[in-house]
């Protein structure tokens, strides 16, 4: 192969998909690029990071739940409004029974489990298509959340909106940066140094192609420098802002899901049911657990968003979560989840979410109106995915492979010389 | 049918090949106007190539060779061509839309149309003459789905009527049906006959064609063979199974001496019905055994019952489990689902490693390990370097030639795709491992090597169930043979009384033949 792709596989380490990551990183690049410079340098002021994080920061919550949804083949699109209904129930059960507030949380993530269960039982047990079932949940939840709050809107205590308006709190020496931000950065170089480490040693293990270290080094030196700059800007904000809550929470579940999907046998099982449903379960895999999991887990993920929205915005109301689901099925599939299920990552998802985020942002900041805004982000959609199609059917159909395809295929193809079948025995016979 | 019928059709010296394959070389077919003609052939003998050639489904230009049809030179360039000209193919799987009804399916794509509307009057009208043609009895309103797989035959059949058939062509058409209704498709046949109408029937239930067919051609391996005038040449059941397997056994297996211990598996009375029809057995209390350090085959005709045999024993993965129970080490085991299956040791290679088999986003490591993750993890976190040397180990041990096992395995060929599935039950640590065809689409190359694995595995004192179409791949093979006829198992043979012939007739037998 080429050198690029060689230095993309070094630098962004991994094994499946790279180009696809790659690509969506520099299209997120070119963006935060092009907003920064039309912008005149606004895109990336400490103010509007902030604003960007704590506005996206339920959509992008919301897409790493709906990856392992479409992951496993299905779809959810009832997240908006079971955020909605979650919203209201935490709001009124404050207001009206002075229920105090970190129960309220607790409350709210009951609520998620309880829709998530009831869901992922149609889905997964029922057998109802979860598109189905979602588009009912959808309806359902959304009328459920105007019933109870009679369509109004009902205001959250000081304390719940911590979790959606709220800062890291200044604390220590005065330094004219948010300190505890400035821990997060150093804790977070000093993480990604650490996971550097392991890589090569889990390589070296393997007995693994060992990428030079100036590859290490380069690729350190880029994320170093992207902590550094990040931390800076949110510790370095108007007095009393700093890296939002919503913000940690949103790290802290890109962490533990991104650990969970790659890492552990749960994850595992949700791409299996994806790739091949049928095929997994004849692997042992329980593929009703996991298909409840995962639709249960998503609409706890929705709860959870819902809740951080309301404390933002300090009320619950009848339009909230209005076209969420669309966002983050957006942003999952502009990450690079296939359709059919069995492709995509969380930290794709997460990327997706950021360049829609970024697009709606920087065209915000541009005093470009809604109706331009949804355009463009509909065509970003269609050419994301059709790009990835087009490379697909490349892939598989492409005019050299045509041509070549008669040669590379001689390898099964040719009759088996008669002397073959002899050597053969030879060598069975030592490896019996 | 007179001897002296003129020739209806004639194919000359037709050679088909895919990448890799022949399919067909210099196969010739003389059909003659007004009989019965039938074409016999083990699986992958070349019989539904050649009538997709003649169908035109492999369009001219794709082969070599020339089709005679009524006196002329014929060139289908694809399957409308073909009807246009009075042929019709009627398939295993029928092509019928379910949800529809009889009139609205018999004239599907052929509507007949009044100003510019379906003319559902006229349509009625010939549904039923052509149901009567066929001997349906039903209401023509009838949905597909609401009528028992026999009429729906008979509805394909009759459909073929509505286009003026000349040439009726019927893959397997029996093999789905029950006793009853095969026998009405065989008078209907008969009837055909009566009438001039000239049938092409392949089967593989040979006492049928020995009852129904005037001439049999028989096809082995892509050739002619030679072609039976059945009152004339006095043809029986072993003459034909003769023809169809009457090749030399040669020494395609590596040597071993099998060292064979107790029964440590066992199948009692294992009923199973079909997943969605209430009337259909799969497996009709089937009752066998397998030793440790046994290679046991099962021989049986496509559709006899043995997938699905395998597959309600592994935690009941095909239809619904009736009655029977399953002994391990003389002790009952109920394998209720897949993971107790895998947890009491059992392993399931499926024929059909693309679809069922594999999980083709993966890389070969992922699907090496797929079916035992807890081997690989530590507190339900999988360890990427244990799980990369397994991988490792496999791909040497098995010879998978691939450059690095972080390869996806869509990049793989057959034979190593299926060396890739051996490894992941390898992986399980099986007591017993039922292999599925576990050599077909393989070259011989990878053959070899995969009977070698067999081997090696029944040394180590498992034991291995082989599933196979190939007659030769299981008396080379296996130290004893079932043989499966329409979900009975109706022989147990022995590693040297095992022959081709006995088998065959063992598996087409519908009653238990006398054995020699």
């Amino acid at each position: 192969m080429s050198r690029i792709t060689d230095l993309q596989k070094n630098l962004f380490g991994g094994t499946t998909s790279n180009a696809r990551q790659f690509g969506m990183i520099s299209t997120l690049v070119a963006i935060v690029l092009l907003f920064q410079i039309w912008t005149d340098g606004l895109t990336l002021t400490s103010g509007n990071l902030i604003a960007v994080v704590s506005q996206y920061s339920y959509i992008l919550i919301l897409a790493i739940g709906m990856l392992m949804v479409i992951v496993a083949g299905h779809i959810d699109l009832s997240v908006g409004s079971v955020a909605a209904f979650t919203g209201i129930v935490v709001a009124k059960a404050m207001q009206e029974y002075d229920l105090p507030w970190p129960l309220g949380i607790a409350l709210g993530l009951l609520v998620g489990a309880a829709i998530g269960a009831w869901q992922g039982f149609w889905v997964a047990y029922i057998g109802v298509p979860a598109f189905i079932v979602t588009l009912a949940g959808m309806l359902l939840f959304r009328g459920g959340n105007q019933y109870i709050g009679n369509a109004d809107t009902v205001p959250v205590p000081e304390g719940f909106r911590k979790i959606g308006a709220g800062f890291l709190p200044e604390v220590g020496p005065d330094t004219g940066y948010n300190n505890l931000t400035l821990l997060l950065g150093v804790a977070a170089c000093a993480g990604v140094l650490w996971r550097e480490w392991q890589a090569r040693q889990t390589r070296r293990e393997m007995k693994a192609d060992l990428a030079p270290l100036w590859v290490t080094g380069i690729r350190l030196a880029v994320m170093f420098g992207v902590i550094v700059f990040a931390t800076l800007r949110f510790a370095g904000g108007r007095i009393g802002t700093s890296l939002p809550i919503s913000g940690i929470i949103l790290i802290v579940l890109v962490l533990a899901y991104s650990h969970y999907t790659r890492n552990t046998i749960g994850g595992r099982h949700i791409y299996a049911v994806g790739g091949n449903a049928r095929a997994a379960e004849l692997s042992g895999v329980k593929l009703k657990r996991v298909n409840f999991l995962v639709m249960m887990n998503m609409s706890v993920l929705a709860a959870l968003a819902g809740m951080i929205f309301v404390a933002r915005s300090s009320a619950s109301g009848p339009q909230d979560g209005l076209s969420w689901e669309l966002d983050a099925i957006a942003a999952v599939f502009i990450g690079g989840a296939a359709v059919s299920g069995g492709l995509g990552t969380v930290s794709g998802s997460i990327v997706g979410g950021l360049v829609m985020a970024l697009l709606n942002n920087g065209l915000q900041l541009e005093g470009v109106g809604s109706d331009m805004v949804q355009i463009i982000k509909g065509l970003v959609l269609l050419l994301a995915v059709a790009f990835d199609v087009y490379n697909k059917s490349q892939g598989r159909f492409s005019v050299i492979g045509a041509l070549t395809r008669p040669f590379r295929r001689d390898d099964p193809a040719a009759p088996a010389p008669p002397a073959a079948p002899n050597s053969d025995v030879d060598k069975a016979g030592v490896a019996g | 049918m007179t001897p002296t019928a003129p020739t209806l059709l004639e194919m000359r010296s037709i050679t088909k090949t895919f990448p890799g394959v022949t399919a067909l070389a210099d196969v010739s077919l003389v059909v003659r106007e007004g009989e019965i003609h039938a074409i016999c052939g083990e699986n992958g003998a070349g019989k539904s190539t050649l009538m997709k050639v003649l169908s035109g489904v492999h369009p001219h230009g794709s082969y070599t060779g020339d089709i005679v049809y009524r006196g002329e030179q014929v060139r289908f360039h694809d399957i409308r061509a073909s009807e246009q000209a009075g042929i019709a193919i009627i398939h295993q799987e029928l092509a019928l839309v379910p949800g529809m009804s009889i009139t609205e399916n018999l004239f599907l794509g052929n509507e007949p149309r009044r100003r510019g509307a379906i003319d559902w009057k006229t349509a009625q009208r010939r549904a039923l003459e052509l149901m009567a043609r066929v001997g349906l009895r039903e209401d023509p309103d009838t949905l597909i789905k609401d009528i028992g797989v026999g009429k729906q035959q008979l509805v394909e059949i009759a459909k073929a009527f509505a286009k003026d058939v000349k040439l009726l062509i019927l893959d397997e058409p029996t093999a789905a049906l029950n006793e009853h209704d095969s026998q009405h498709l065989l008078d209907l046949l008969r009837g055909f006959r009566e009438r001039g109408i000239t049938s092409i029937i392949i089967s593989h239930k040979l006492n049928e064609i020995e009852a129904v067919a005037d001439t049999i051609t028989i096809l082995r391996d892509g050739r002619t063979i030679e072609s039976l005038d059945v009152r004339a040449d006095g043809v029986n059941e072993d003459r034909i199974v003769r023809g169809m397997v009457g090749r030399e056994l040669d020494s395609r297996f590596p040597d071993r001496t099998p060292d064979i211990g107790e029964i440590f598996f066992e199948v009692r009375d294992w009923t199973v019905r079909h997943p969605s029809s209430d009337e259909r057995m799969v497996c009709k209390g089937s009752t066998f055994h397998v030793r440790r350090g046994e290679i046991v085959g099962f021989a049986g005709l496509m559709g006899a019952g043995r997938t699905e045999l395998a597959m309600s024993l592994f935690g009941r993965s095909y239809g619904t489990w009736l009655s029977g129970r399953v002994f391990k080490d003389g002790e009952e085991v109920r394998l209720k689902t897949v993971s107790d299956a895998i947890r009491h040791g059992l392993a399931y290679v499926s024929e059909d490693r693309k679809s069922i088999g594999l999980n083709l986003l993966d890389d070969i490591k992922t699907s090496m390990v797929a079916a035992k993750l807890s081997k690989i993890a530590r507190r339900r976190v999988i360890d990427p370097v244990r799980e990369h040397r397994i991988a490792e180990e496999y791909r040497q041990s098995l010879r998978i030639k691939t450059p690095s096992v972080d390869e996806g395995v869509v990049k793989l060929s057959g034979g190593n795709q299926q060396k890739v599935v051996l490894a992941k039950w390898m992986f399980t640590d099986p007591d017993l491992l039922i292999l599925d065809e576990p050599t077909r689409g393989i070259d011989v190359g990878a053959k070899f090597e995969i009977y070698g694995i067999i081997q090696r595995l029944v040394a180590q004192g498992k034991g291995v169930v082989v599933i196979s179409s190939e007659l030769p791949e299981l008396i080379g093979l296996c130290d004893r043979i079932y043989t499966v006829f329409e979900g009975t198992i109706t022989g147990d043979v022995a590693r040297g009384d095992a022959d081709p012939e006995l088998l065959m007739k063992q598996m087409t037998a519908t009653k238990k033949s006398p054995t020699p």
